[in-house]
């Protein structure tokens, strides 16, 4: 293998491990461990009256029945407000057992710890909950009316409220040539990934220790979390995040109130506790996205440049805020995508309403953003007769006037200035890929077979790799492989691969001696965790340093070893050499692993190899000490990385659909995307994350949709109802990359976590208009949408 | 989601089978193939004390062709009979039909007896028994009986077969006459329930005029149900006929109702439009026939 292995479409070095079943999933963890499950709220507003175990406590293994009176010290406190933020005026969160009252179908009232998860299940069926009713706010108009409340004490359901501005929008707006209003909407879907949650506790009363395993994407940050709640040392508690399968957002949020009881059940218990979350669990406790109402108003000149762009949105946030107010603050300053509208105004209300929390989902608010500014685009070409290229090509920010600054500040409490990007040859590579100015051909070709066709297009810039940092660990091992860990977590993405090409690209070393730890902090305590696309940006860049300060102690102590000096050294394949001298010259090269081991100054030899490191080994400088002063035994460092500020990917996509004039069927024709996240680290990868991420947004955009019924049932709460598009959904996927490197990290790379899924709902919004001849506003789309849509056109 | 506690048997004879099911009766449930009973059991919407598994009864594993039906015991999974070539050469319909349920993991599995006793109304197969006036038999320690399709379905998930019975095989009668039969859905992802499916069997005369029309659906009420379209086609040239009128006659009977897929009017609209599709290539399918 060669040891260039950055820039390289390597194969994933996790999936020989997942794909014949090695993974290690929270499930496969603790077989002897008790189960735990939940008895949770069926009403989505009630005041809890009363609860009776009377029937459930003589079942036959039965542990333990926990209720809210039983959380002592502060794990009976409300769980954390993870962001605060000074226009979160209103934050609330839940306890992690309902205290008196609950908010949404789904919350935890009671724990049961029995034998497994069948009795504990059994036992959950007995215990019986009296409840006072209160009138349920369900949906995102019924929340803005305010006459009902979700919390007593927070008036008009109103969270927060927040407005950024640049310019004067509503004087620009006045005095425009032409004026447009949209009011747009985008439903509820959320992250669904496959593995639900997780979480099994060991509490070892002999060591004082907890240990946990959680199904999380931050897991140093639950360390902190537990340490606080249970009021433990948090160098006595372990947690780590096994194999995790898909996490999309969701299980950034923490700790679940499942993160606290399991834990703190298996220490009061001296047991192991675990709870796997089941489909339905998921559905109803975990959280959700998306779910706004838009308003916007533009103002332009004759050729379609805005003038003034000023936009008001209504956010669901849920029952509760725990993760503060990210998404609305995403949406409304990642909405302006590519685009410098002359002035612009963003207005956001976050609403509570009774139903389940709402948190960051994959795009994370931007596919909203987008939403609203694509449609926008569409709006303002379709009301001046011109090209939707051309007027979006007149918006775009100019790759001269990077980085641009928007006057406004971004999710990471930091200015939003774009690093880089070069929108023109964006859409100049994705008109070519998708062949948009032959599309009027196809369009007469087909419609004379009686067929309906039509061509959409997004664009989206997405701030990816917010601080604050994140940290990494290299170690060469006395055998010449290389031992490496981040604290940021993984839940498929293939971050052991793409770490594992930067380490063994600064070490000289082939890809495969290169093993990647992430998210247990046993190995690495200080991180942040996986989210806004920031792993290669934040712990890319934390192992690279790392690894060059590894690489330079190598040639340092080579150096010695070989009389030359470390300038005139590099490491090819494992060996260091003299620059250019051929690889087994005499005298002129010495293998990492040996290094390794000189490096290492020992009293003991414990092989043969270590002999030569030990005190009567070979030759010695009586001038200096064993370990040089300064320096540190063995061959390995620690790096970090702490950006100024957010980096800019961006892209495009272009989609042709049909919609059948009969049945109102929505199929996909093609599906181009051209992509710009700087430097690649490992093309096949990127594309890997671009594919998921449009399976998602295709999701979001026809078929997902949370249906809530007025009393707040979540109606459909399993994947028989919800439905996730199947591989017979997904179109095949054209790619196309431009590789505008971020200036502002030394791998010049920018994340790629999220793109694919941000422009899904704009883009095919605008394919199926364009099919349709009208504007759709509303997102996502099923046949049956579009044929009551046909309807009312037909009946105006 | 685990079900509550059951007793599990597992005979490894029909007869077997049915003694236990006395025994048991009322409270026991068959268990063949899971993929409908399984989740009931999981999410505990059902919670049998008993759960009789017919997955050993290999007598009852088989797809027999007789000169004009196609007759499937209960242990034959939906895969066998897709993958049957005699039923398909004489009983085509029922690979076509069969290729719109689930996907071929759950096909794998489960089986058509059991989709026709689950009686779900969503269910493709009740609607082609139906369509083709089929029977099912039924085995108790009472006896044997066979019930014709239409009396076997008595509502949605429910049947007339009593608690202790067995159904032993279902038969598919073949259409007589030169006719031809075609299966057609929407559906919202490849393999789900369809929001609305439409069989329909068109019989030609020896001139290629249509003499007859049926159709049956599934999504579009609560029991599969079964149309004669014949007065809106009748006498026409098999290429010449108004099938949009017989779509018409069609979502003119039928009273679907609003689910979270789909309303009511979508629901009716696609009966129309696929009704008039499936019978024009049903006729053609009998022109060639
Ligand atoms: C994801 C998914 C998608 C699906 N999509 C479709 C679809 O599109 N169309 C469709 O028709 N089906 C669909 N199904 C259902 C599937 O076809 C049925 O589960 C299957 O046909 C039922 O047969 P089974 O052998 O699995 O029955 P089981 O699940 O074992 O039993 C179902 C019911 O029938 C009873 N039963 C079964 N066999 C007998 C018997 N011999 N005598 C008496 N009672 C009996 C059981 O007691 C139980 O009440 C889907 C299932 C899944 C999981």
């Amino acid at each position: 293998m060669t040891t260039r292995a950055f820039g390289e479409p390597i194969q994933r070095l996790e999936d020989p491990r997942l794909l014949t079943g090695q993974g290690r999933f929270l499930d496969d963890i603790g077989h002897g461990a008790l189960a735990a499950a939940f008895v949770r709220s069926p009403h989505a507003h009630a005041r809890i009256v009363s609860i009776d175990v009377t029937d459930a406590v003589d079942v036959d293994g039965l542990v333990a029945i926990y209720t809210h009176e039983d959380l002592d010290g502060r794990a009976g406190e409300p769980l954390p407000l993870l962001i605060p933020h000074a226009a979160l005026t209103h934050g609330r969160t839940a306890y992690a057992l309902a205290k008196d009252e609950v908010n949404h179908v789904g919350e935890p009232i009671a724990m049961v710890v029995a034998t497994d998860r069948y009795v504990a299940e059994d036992v959950c069926a007995r215990i019986r909950v009296e409840y006072d009713f209160l009138p349920p706010v369900v949906g995102i108009e019924a929340a803005r009316d305010g006459e009902l409340l979700v919390h007593e004490d927070v008036p008009g359901n109103v969270a927060a409220h927040m407005v950024q501005s640049r310019g004067d929008a509503v004087a620009a707006i006045e005095a425009a040539p032409h004026v447009l209003e949209l009011d747009l909407a985008i439903e509820r879907s959320a992250s669904t990934p496959l593995e639900g949650k997780g979480v099994h506790a060991r509490w070892d009363a002999d060591d004082a220790s907890l240990r946990v395993y959680t199904s999380t994407q931050a897991s140093t940050s639950v360390r902190a979390a537990l340490a606080a709640r249970l009021e433990l040392p948090p160098d006595r508690v372990e947690v780590i995040a096994p194999d995790v399968g898909g996490g999309f957002g969701v299980k950034i949020v923490h700790p679940w109130p499942e993160e606290v009881l399991v834990p703190w059940a298996a220490i009061r218990l001296g047991r192991e506790v675990k709870w796997a979350e089941d489909r339905r669990e998921h559905f109803v406790g975990a959280a959700h996205e998306r779910g706004q109402l838009q308003h916007v108003r533009v103002g332009f000149d004759d050729d379609g440049r805005l003038l003034g762009l000023d936009v008001t949105v209504w956010h669901d946030n849920g029952a509760y805020t725990p993760y503060g107010i990210i998404v609305p603050i995403i949406t409304t300053t990642q909405l302006l995508g590519p685009y410098k509208p002359g002035a612009y105004r963003a207005e956001f209300f976050s609403l509570y309403t009774n139903t389940v929390t709402v948190t960051p989902y994959r795009g994370a608010g931007r596919p909203q953003g987008c939403f609203a500014m694509e449609r926008t685009m569409d709006a303002v070409a379709a009301y001046l007769g011109l090209d939707r290229t051309v007027v979006r090509e007149r918006n775009f920010i100019r790759p001269d006037e990077m980085p641009y600054d928007h006057g406004l500040i971004f999710q990471d409490g930091r200015p939003l200035i774009y690093d880089s990007g070069d929108y023109p040859a964006t859409l100049e590579k994705l008109k070519k890929l998708v062949g948009w100015d032959e599309f009027e051909a196809f369009r007469d070709e087909a419609r004379a077979a009686g067929r309906r066709v039509g061509i959409g297009l997004a664009c989206y810039v997405e701030g990816t790799g917010v601080g604050p940092y994140e940290g990494g660990w290299v170690k060469v091992e006395t055998d010449g492989s290389v031992v490496a860990a981040t604290g940021l977590t993984t839940q498929g993405q293939g971050h052991k691969t793409v770490f594992a090409q930067v380490v063994a690209a600064e070490l000289g070393v082939p890809v495969d001696r290169v093993t990647v730890t992430t998210g247990d902090t046993r190995r690495f305590g200080y991180a942040v965790g996986t989210f806004a696309s920031r792993a290669a940006v934040m712990s890319g860049n934390a192992l690279a340093t790392a690894a060059r300060k590894v690489r330079d102690k190598a040639l340092r102590i080579a150096g010695e070893a070989l009389e030359a000096d470390p300038r005139d050294l590099e490491i090819v394949d494992g060996v260091v050499r003299v620059v250019g001298s051929p690889s087994g010259a005499p005298g002129g090269s010495i293998p990492l692993a040996t290094v390794a081991v000189l490096a290492n100054p020992l009293r003991y030899a414990f092989d043969r190899e270590a002999e030569r490191a030990t005190q009567f080994g070979g030759p010695v400088d009586y001038s200096k000490p064993p370990v040089a002063e300064g320096e540190s035994p063995g061959l390995e460092d620690t790096g970090y990385y702490s950006p100024p500020r957010s980096t800019f990917a961006n892209g495009m996509h272009a989609a042709i659909v049909e919609t059948d004039p009969d049945t109102a069927e929505i199929t996909i024709l093609r599906y181009c995307v051209v992509h710009d996240c700087g430097t690649l680290i490992n093309p096949r990868l990127v594309e890997g994350q671009i594919h998921g991420g449009v399976a998602q947004g295709v999701g979001g955009a026809l078929y997902e949709r949370m249906v809530y019924d007025d009393a707040g049932q979540l109606l459909n709460a399993s994947f028989m109802d919800f439905l996730m598009p199947y591989s017979t959904e997904v179109p095949f996927i054209e790619t196309d990359h431009l590789e505008t490197p971020s200036p502002l990290n030394p791998l010049g790379v920018k994340g790629a976590g999220e793109a694919g899924v941000i422009p899904g709902s704009a883009v095919l919004a605008s394919a199926i208009s364009d099919a349709e001849g009208f504007a759709i506003t509303r997102m996502p789309i099923s046949p049956s949408d579009l044929f009551s849509l046909r309807l009312a056109r037909e009946s105006r | 989601m685990k079900p509550a506690g059951f007793a599990y048997h597992r005979p490894a004879t029909v007869d077997d089978a049915v003694a236990v099911l006395a025994e048991v009766s009322p409270a026991g449930k068959v268990l063949a193939g899971g993929q409908s009973l399984v989740p009931l059991l999981n999410m505990r919407l059902a919670a049998p004390e008993h759960l009789v598994d017919i997955n050993r009864l290999t007598e009852l594993a088989y797809v027999r062709v007789d000169g004009d039906e196609v007759t499937v015991g209960a242990l034959a999974r939906h895969a066998d009979v897709e993958h049957d070539d005699a039923a398909y050469a004489v009983l085509p319909l029922l690979r076509d039909t069969l290729e719109h349920v689930a996907h071929p993991t759950i096909r794998n599995r489960g089986t058509t007896v059991g989709s026709i006793a689950h009686a779900d109304p969503a269910g493709e197969l009740t609607a082609v028994l139906t369509l083709l006036g089929g029977t099912a038999t039924l085995r108790s320690m009472r006896g044997e009986r066979t019930v014709a399709a239409a009396d076997f379905f008595t509502g949605p998930l429910t049947t007339c077969a009593d608690a202790d019975e067995l159904v032993t095989s279902v038969t598919f009668p073949v259409p007589e006459g030169r006719t031809g039969a075609v299966w057609t859905e929407v559906a919202r992802r490849h393999g789900d329930y369809a929001v609305c499916g439409t069989g329909v069997v068109v019989t030609l005369d020896d001139d290629l005029r249509v003499a007859g029309a049926r159709s049956a659906y599934v999504s579009m009420g609560p029991e599969p149900a079964v149309l004669d379209l014949t007065d809106a086609v009748a006498g026409a040239m098999y290429d010449d006929a108004d099938w949009a009128a017989a779509g018409r006659l069609a979502a003119g009977r039928l009273e679907p109702d609003d689910d979270i897929h789909a309303t009511a009017a979508y629901r009716s609209h696609l009966a129309e439009v696929l009704t008039a599709r499936a019978a024009g290539d049903a006729a053609r399918r009998a022109a060639v026939a």
